[in-house]
């Protein structure tokens, strides 16, 4: 396909940018579902939290499969300066996400206590581990990590464990605890229900906390952060939806429109990514000390000639996955009910 | 130990302890597709009892390759970092194209396979079964391509110089149909194949030992044994096809899988030997011209030998181990199209359920695609040495430049207890499951899959 004079390398910036919050909107909810897990105690409660997310996590972990596809494919540069830089991040990373994975699998597998409560563990663990992580590496892309001039980390692991970077993190755990209680309250009925009901509320409060720190911590300590909205006061109405989106979790749990209350938690995320997207452009990674050495969509990207046979892909494919991506959760909707293909 | 050789350990076990299940997951998706195909088809209770039975093995090795192969995306940044930025252009699109085309396909689809038996009818599920299936497939074709483009790059220019330099696509399709790619494409796929229907003939043959779930073992056995009969064959196709591209495309590898140093005519095939690498020369049984008939159709036709294709020692891999580990792949397939060819035969003359030293032979069967399967790999990889890219990139200037030894040491001590503990864990529950056996009462379908029957009542 010929694209004219349409800006690939931002095409692509943006296009990484919705894997990246398809992501955080659909995985995200799974491992919310998972560092809730271990309050739950009785294993029929723990099976219902398993099934909610049973049929789905596993495309869910797609988006970012396809989103580090998509990375180093566009970007290979950043791909690569920040895989092998955050070394052994990544690796617990992985562990963390394979063990989440597996324990779904193999925890109702066997009848033992211990089993259980091993692959529990495993799971929960895996699930904070990995939201932590996660938000620890956005934390450091914002922050700015130290670059040399051949575009190559020059830190070591302590330097990716700043403070903003890890405020960042604990941010991401509670986001995801928050978006995942809702989405439980979603799929489950009676006592679970209205248990989850009581917990949402610290979550919400938990978040709500982390959110404002963050803030204000983004606006003392990493003003760049902020530049874009500033110099184009209008932008501020993404911060606007954002707050009002937050607003309008707890307003709809209180009146039962739990599925409303998903909506809103989807739409806060867009607008953060959104914001985050915006401050970042047109970096991927910040340098810092020396910004000079930061991965841009420029001096980081593939070819004209492969960014364009990537959107052609993109254009073919994004709109099936999307197709049936939908139809399969509209066929599982409704509450959760065990039975012999459960988890 | 340094980094290379660090980094190539744990490239080595992450990729062969990932191999074990996507092949499992591609050869029992054909299976699956079979068997419930054949229950639509027949309407009998017996093969929806089998396809419910398979769907929950397709499970496990599924989900072990999904959390297994998410390492492997990450490995080439993480480890491979100088390689990625050299191949990124090229190699990033075809993993991209696997994520959108592959993966999302057969997890969105998984869960209607895995969960759905009750909530959509028997049409739209089997639909969902083609899809995994489907994605499966489409899952090696890009992973092959990308790996083809390793061997035998193709469609691309490399741009810039020095440490700057790295390969850029100048046509898409000349890089996926590389000179390489249909061929081991084909190959990978018919070892898949193999991989899911002989651990098909291995449970069921254990079942008719065990005397337990008689007919669910014979008629699973039935399209086990076919299917794998088939792949065998078939394999024994691309195999040919497959070696005559190396010999054409990769003649060092070739002199490699048959320890050749001089260009002969009449080149002579090696059955099973030793490569003496210093002295140069193969013991061992050998048909004389024999060699050179498979590599090029004519027993006069030189075949390329080591001294000549890489003159530089330096430039070849370690000729004994690729040699031992291509003899490996080749004799087990050979092995398995006997089995497979002798356990229809009797299956046919319906004496095979008395046969208990043939069923014992099936049982172990599964354990040939295996084995052959990562000898294979190992030998199409070893092969290719010292190059990470085939005439462009050496392996040791592929590293991450900022890794240090000890990152990559720990790396891979974590990595290797994960997957001990998984590996345990896989083998028991499998076992597990195959103790428990089919449920009974899969064979009355129910919910929405019952709806043709409950309408006569």
């Amino acid at each position: 396909m010929n694209f004219g004079h349409l800006d690939l390398n931002s095409t692509w910036f943006i296009l990484i940018g919705v894997l990246f919050t398809g992501y955080a909107m659909l995985d995200g909810f799974d491992l919310g579902v998972g560092a809730l897990h271990l309050f739950t105690k009785k294993d029929e409660e723990r099976r219902l939290m398993l099934n909610a997310i049973g049929p789905v996590w596993d495309g869910n972990e797609v988006w970012l499969v396809t989103g580090g596809g998509a990375l180093f494919a566009a970007f290979p540069d950043v791909y690569a300066t920040v895989f092998s830089g955050f070394y052994l991040a990544f690796v617990l990373l992985l562990v963390a996400l394979i063990f989440r994975g597996v324990a779904i699998e193999f925890r109702s597998k066997q009848p033992m206590r211990w089993w259980r409560q091993m692959w529990d563990v495993g799971f929960s663990c895996g699930s904070v581990l990995s939201s932590f992580l996660i938000g620890v590496a956005m934390g450091n892309i914002a922050w700015g990590i130290p670059i040399d001039a051949r575009g190559e980390y020059a830190g070591t692991f302590w330097t990716l464990l700043q403070p903003y970077p890890v405020l960042l993190g604990i941010t991401t755990v509670a986001l995801f605890m928050m978006h995942g209680a809702i989405y439980a309250l979603m799929k489950t009925e009676g006592a679970l229900h209205d248990r989850l009901r009581g917990w949402i509320n610290n979550c919400i409060i938990f978040f709500i906390i982390c959110y404002a720190v963050t803030t204000m911590a983004t606006l003392l300590y990493v003003p760049h952060m902020a530049a874009r909205v500033r110099a184009n006061p209008w932008l501020f109405s993404i911060v606007l939806v954002n707050m009002l989106a937050i607003a309008n979790i707890p307003r709809e749990i209180h009146h039962g429109r739990d599925g409303r209350a998903f909506v809103s938690s989807c739409l806060a995320m867009l607008a953060l990514m959104g914001l985050f997207g915006l401050e970042m452009y047109p970096n991927l990674v910040l340098s810092n000390p020396l910004p000079a050495n930061s991965l841009t969509i420029h001096n980081s990207a593939s070819s004209q000639k492969t960014l364009g046979i990537m959107l052609t892909i993109a254009l073919t494919g994004v709109p099936i996955v999307l197709a049936y991506t939908i139809s399969i959760y509209w066929i599982f909707r409704g509450k959760v009910k065990l039975d012999k293909t459960s988890y | 130990m340094d980094v290379l050789t660090l980094s190539r350990i744990q490239f080595t076990l992450t990729i062969s302890f990932h191999y074990i299940y996507p092949p499992l997951s591609i050869g029992l998706g054909v299976v699956l597709v079979l068997m419930e195909g054949l229950w639509l088809r027949t309407r009998n209770p017996l093969y929806h009892q089998l396809a419910r039975f398979w769907t929950k093995v397709f499970a496990l090795t599924f989900a072990m390759g999904v959390a297994t192969g998410i390492v492997m995306e990450f490995e080439f940044g993480t480890n491979w970092a100088t390689y990625s930025r050299y191949v990124g252009d090229v190699f990033g699109s075809a993993l991209a194209a696997e994520g959108i085309f592959a993966f999302f396909l057969e997890s969105g689809f998984l869960a209607l396979l895995l969960f759905g038996w009750d909530k959509v009818g028997p049409k739209m599920h089997f639909f969902a079964t083609c899809m995994v299936c489907l994605g499966a497939h489409f899952s090696a074709i890009w992973i092959v391509v990308a790996n083809s483009f390793m061997q035998t790059p193709a469609g691309f220019h490399i741009v810039g110089e020095g440490l700057k330099a790295r390969a850029e696509i100048t046509d898409f399709w000349a890089m996926v149909f590389s000179p390489s790619s249909v061929d081991r494409l084909f190959h990978t796929l018919c070892g898949a194949w193999q991989a899911g229907a002989f651990l098909v003939v291995s449970v069921s043959a254990w079942y008719l030992l065990r005397r337990k779930h008689e007919a669910f073992a014979r008629a699973s056995l039935r399209v086990g044994l076919l299917v794998g009969l088939v792949a065998s064959l078939l394999q024994l196709v691309s195999g040919h096809a497959s070696a005559q591209g190396v010999a054409k495309n990769q003649p060092v590898k070739l002199a490699a899988f048959e320890g050749l140093y001089e260009t002969t005519p009449n080149a002579p095939l090696t059955l099973f030997g030793w490569v003496d690498e210093s002295g140069q020369r193969v013991f061992g049984p050998k048909i004389p011209g024999m060699l050179s008939f498979l590599a090029h159709n004519r027993a006069s036709e030189p075949v390329t030998g080591l001294r000549e294709a890489a003159p530089d020692a330096r430039d070849r891999p370690p000729v004994n181990v690729t040699f031992q580990l291509f003899h490996l792949m080749v004799a087990i397939g050979f092995a398995l199209i006997g089995i497979a060819a002798l356990g229809c035969f009797y299956f046919w003359r319906g004496s095979l359920f008395t046969k208990r030293w043939l069923l014992w032979l099936l049982v172990f069967s599964v354990l040939g695609p295996q084995i052959a399967n990562q000898a294979g790999w190992f030998a199409a990889e070893v092969g290719r040495q010292p190059w990470i890219v085939q005439g462009l990139l050496r392996t040791s200037a592929g590293l991450s430049a900022v890794v240090k030894a000890n990152s990559v040491l720990a790396a891979m001590l974590l990595f290797s207890s994960v997957y001990v503990l998984l590996f345990a864990v896989f083998v028991y529950v499998l076992n597990d499951k195959i103790r428990h056996g089919p449920d009974d009462t899969d064979l009355h379908p129910s919910g929405k899959l019952a709806l043709p029957e409950r309408r006569k009542s």
